[in-house]
């Protein structure tokens, strides 16, 4: 009889370190003392679940989730689906996935962006979904555009969609982004650049996906995301013990 | 050669950025959008127990606040018990154990009502002392920060509590540990994170 055990291991060497000098505003904001290792206890196999009263049904379509009526945001019109799976390739139902991005000039809808590019008013920015039994998730969306920051004096974000996943524990929490295809700025972002592994860094570029795409109408890009796997103990680790 | 093991790698993980509050907490954004924001109600209207405020500033390598940092509570009612289908039995209609809570752009404070958890269940054998998960993300934080809130009033709880126990460093056990205070009849927690620096808070890889 197996009973599923605690989540593997983090590999911190595949996600990006807490300090990197070329990422400035890490400098200040990594610890220097290393992790604590813990093992699984019942607060980090457990964690928030969500359900279709937390949701609506439009919150994954940010063509229309803050457009006026008969009007829709300026831009690429794009389907971003995928899976969520875990590391066994096993789908990660009913999970909630939140999104956030730029609108299609590069800015955001944030009292602290202050960016030249126009707000659009058709455009909020944020979309949330459940994933279904499959682990499928999809929203609708334009694509974001390329902005600049204050890093390196001239330091410009490739396109990305801001990504938060639950999965079915707290130990599976993640906030990561998503790029597109063919994109020249990834190669030389220090924030893409914070993760050494370029096998890691490909991971999080998505496909542009046409059969996905909904002809005369919009191009779809395939991202899926991978979450933490869960031990099947074999032995007993004790971890339902007490 | 050997045979290759057919496992997928975790997506890496990229900082929440400095417009995190569009996607997670759109109102202090500045905008309305969602009939209903997620996380701002962590205990619900029915939890048993010891109301409390929870509040504190997390403070950068230069001893200056973060503004903009996001935090998620994670945490057991006042039983144990945490609202999953493996969180150890049933809790109160409307009791979540989840928070989502920002700072405020100003001060760098923040802050959030919850109620009390009680011991849980450990790994192996005995209890944890009561305690919040914390998670923390922020603009120049690469992967979400894991620490643990324990509580100054649970003294002897603490002293056996098998997660605080593993940290070899006695003294850095106090970064972990939220001050008692009355303000206005209201029980509040005073906790304070560390990013670096002589004191920095003890974070976990969970
Ligand atoms: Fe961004």
């Amino acid at each position: 009889m197996t009973k599923p055990g605690e989540y593997y291991q983090r590999d911190r060497m595949w996600h990006p370190p807490a300090y990197d000098k070329d990422y400035k505003t890490s400098v200040t904001r990594s610890p220097q003392y290393s992790l604590i290792s813990l093992q699984n206890s019942i607060s980090e196999i457990t964690g928030p679940t969500f359900g279709h009263n937390d949701v609506d049904p439009l919150d994954n379509d940010l063509i229309k989730n803050y457009a006026q009526p008969g009007q829709s945001p300026i831009g690429e019109r794009i389907i971003v689906h995928g899976r969520v799976l875990d590391e066994n390739g096993r789908p990660v139902p009913n999970t909630l996935v939140e999104v956030w991005q730029a609108n299609a000039g590069g800015r955001y809808r944030h009292k602290k962006d202050t960016y030249l590019a126009p707000i659009d008013p058709n455009f909020g920015g944020c979309g949330r979904t459940i994933t279904d039994e499959n682990g499928y998730y999809f929203f609708r969306t334009v694509k974001p555009g390329a902005y600049p920051w204050r890093n390196w004096v001239n330091d410009w974000r490739p396109a990305h969609i801001h990504l938060s996943i639950f999965g079915h524990a707290f130990a599976q929490r993640l906030i990561t982004q998503m790029y597109f295809e063919g994109d020249p700025l990834i190669a030389t972002c220090p924030i893409v650049n914070t993760i050494r592994d370029k096998a890691a860094i490909g991971q999080l570029i998505a496909a542009l996906d046409k059969n996905a795409t909904i002809p005369l109408d919009s191009i779809a890009y395939k991202f899926d995301i991978v979450l933490r796997g869960r031990r099947s103990t074999m032995f007993e680790n004790r971890l339902e013990g007490n | 050669m050997t045979q290759s093991l057919d496992y997928l790698k975790e997506t890496a993980s990229q900082t929440a950025g400095p417009y995190v509050h569009i996607g997670l907490a759109p109102g202090a954004a500045g905008f309305d959008i969602y009939r209903q924001e997620l996380g701002w109600d962590i205990a619900g209207p029915n939890a048993r127990g010891e109301r409390i405020r929870v509040e504190g500033i997390v403070i950068d390598g230069t001893g200056s606040p973060v503004k903009d940092v996001l935090l998620e509570a994670w945490q057991a009612n006042a039983d144990g018990i945490y609202a999953h289908p493996e969180g150890g039995g049933e809790v109160e209609e409307g009791f979540r154990g989840w928070g989502r809570v920002i700072t405020d752009f100003a001060t760098g404070e923040w802050a959030f009502d919850t109620v009390k958890p009680g011991r849980t269940r450990g790994r192996n054998v005995g209890t944890q002392a009561p305690h919040i998960n914390l998670w923390i993300v922020a603009r120049g934080i690469n992967i979400g920060l894991n620490t643990r809130l324990y509580f100054e009033d649970e003294a002897e709880a603490n002293a056996a509590d098998p997660v605080l126990n593993l940290i070899e460093w006695e003294r850095r056990r106090a970064t972990l540990i939220a001050k008692r205070t009355e303000r206005d009849g209201q029980t509040v927690y005073r906790f304070d994170i560390r990013l670096q620096g002589e004191e920095e808070t003890v974070f976990f890889d969970i």
